[in-house]
């Protein structure tokens, strides 16, 4: 059955950060037509940097994750579809296949699916992640099941040593569960830092409680004598650590599927210009699925941030919208773990020089990546203000010296040239 | 519900009825008021959700504590009562909350 199309359509597949951010902004800018927000999951859009801190932790109910609640999408005529998925979209047709059977038609149509928890590519998962301990760490539900097996004294192994395996161990170990991080590479957040950060980070989480191994691959797991539970986590060295909870972050798997399969360019990530479009000029794709060019690094990368979902989404809507917009904008990022307060500002690989600013013990410095006599990145604990006056270094290629960069009694912002 | 009022630098307003409870920047999302964007969610990381406190308000509420004051400082147009809206909690005692939004068009 195909709806008729009486007006213009706005179709967003997906209803996670950029989605929702997408929806309201293509009102806002103007469009008078329908706007309609597909989503798999039964939630309206919700923040998902909480789901490893304050929700995982039970400080926030589900109804303070929403971006938005329902009445401002009701207020901005804003249909929204839980629990439905995009199958398929046939472009010739303008045309989007349901999974409820119905067919949309669209005349903008804009790709938000973001993605989903990498899996462990390893025999017999489909077992494993059937069973109720073992929990990927992605979505909501995800989550709100975690939270009910969070129990003070439950022996929790994380598996993978990034950002969310990091957030989850400084949670949990505070709720007093007994807590592991299994890590691959040779230390936590290899792919992001430095090794001094890798480092202290390492050591802040060993003196709260946590056991970190590092070096340390997975080869399998132990069912209990029943079979109906994980029981242990088996390494490729042999060792076996036994567990009443596993939590799986190994990364994101972009959804870029149902794109891939109508022809659209598709590169780690759905491949999209500056100004979000996809190679059909009425498809446009933001978020973490998108593979897109940024101006200031000169190269096409694929992020997976918050602000990266919501300008996207802001560049999408005014786009279609016929007022074109370029993104090109600094990444950044943020990560809560215990009182620390890590901001971090653009990429750091390919840096050539390291620059501390004050001793990683006192947890509170700043680390700067440069290249070439210019800060490339820069990683933040607890130093908001050199978060922010290093996103302007980063963004304006500004010329540093080592010296004056590592010294705290000179004040960052004198560094800035004079406006 | 409170009731906070927006105000944009050419004059006009949005007038918001705000849940208690939620932040000053959530109220001011929900009701798409130009200019609070609130990317971090209100976890006091990207201060775009930056508002100036009517002179008569900025009495009623509990003063900016140093994280804040040291996001804000890198904000433009900061003025002795600016706030980051995300660190401002609605109570029924800010029942007519006056914001101001800096001009961000300079």
């Amino acid at each position: 059955m195909t709806t008729a199309v009486p007006e213009d359509t706005a179709l967003i597949v997906g209803a996670g950060h950029a989605a929702g951010e997408c929806a309201t902004s293509i009102r806002d800018q103007g469009w008078t037509g329908r706007i309609v927000l597909i989503g798999e999951e039964p939630h309206l859009p919700y923040q998902r940097p909480p789901l490893s801190k304050a929700f995982l932790s039970g400080e926030l109910a589900i109804e303070q994750l929403y971006l938005k609640p329902q009445a401002t999408y009701d207020k901005a005529r804003i249909e929204f579809m839980p629990n439905t998925r995009a199958e398929r979209i046939d472009r010739a047709a303008r045309t989007v296949a349901l999974s409820d059977g119905r067919e949309i038609g669209y005349t903008k149509l804009v790709i938000a699916t973001g993605g989903h928890a990498r899996r462990l590519a390893l025999p017999g998962m489909d077992v494993i992640e059937k069973q109720p301990n073992f929990h990927y760490l992605r979505t909501l539900d995800h989550v709100a099941r975690i939270r009910t097996q969070f129990h003070a004294g439950a022996r929790l192994v994380i598996i993978g040593g990034g950002y969310i395996g990091l957030e989850v161990a400084a949670i949990a170990v505070k709720r007093g569960l007994r807590v592991t991080v299994i890590e691959a590479l040779p230390r936590v957040l290899a792919r992001v830092t430095a090794p001094e950060l890798s480092a202290f980070y390492e050591r802040v989480h060993r003196e709260a409680g946590v056991d970190v191994r590092t070096g340390m691959a997975v080869s399998g797991f132990e069912l209990d004598a029943s079979g109906d539970a994980v029981a242990a986590v088996v390494c490729a060295d042999g060792s076996r650590i036994p567990a009443d909870l596993v939590i799986v972050g190994v990364g994101l798997q972009p959804a870029t599927g149902i794109a891939e399969a109508a022809g659209l360019a598709v590169d780690n990530g759905i491949v999209v210009d500056e100004h979000t479009r996809t190679s059909d000029p009425d498809i446009f794709a933001i978020g973490d699925c998108t593979n897109h060019p940024n101006g200031l690094l000169g190269r096409r990368l694929r992020l997976e941030s918050v602000p990266n979902a919501m300008e996207q989404a802001r560049t999408a809507a005014a786009t279609l919208c016929g007022k074109e917009r370029v993104y090109n904008s600094v990444p950044w990022f943020w990560s809560d773990q215990y009182d620390l307060k890590l901001k971090m500002v653009g990429l750091s690989q390919g840096y050539d020089e390291l620059v501390l600013r004050r001793a990683p013990e006192s947890r509170s410095f700043s680390a700067f990546y440069l290249k070439d006599g210019v800060m490339l990145a820069a990683d933040t604990v607890s130093r908001p203000q050199e978060f922010m006056l290093a996103k302007r270094f980063v963004a304006e290629k500004i010329p540093v010296c080592a010296a004056e960069l590592a010294d705290d009694s000179v004040p960052l912002k004198s560094l800035l040239p004079a406006v | 519900m409170p009731i906070i009022r927006f105000i944009q630098p050419d004059g006009s307003e949005t007038v918001a009825l705000a849940n208690v409870g939620e932040s000053v920047m959530q109220a001011a999302v929900n009701h798409q008021v130009h200019g609070i964007l609130g990317d971090c969610g209100g976890s006091c990381s990207c201060a775009t959700c930056h508002g100036y406190v009517d002179e008569a308000w900025t009495g009623h509420m509990p003063e900016a504590e140093s994280y804040e004051i040291d996001m804000l400082t890198c904000a433009m147009n900061v003025r002795p009562n600016s706030r980051l809206t995300c660190q401002i909690n609605v109570t029924p005692e800010l029942d007519g909350l006056l914001i101001h939004l800096p001009d961000t068009t300079s």
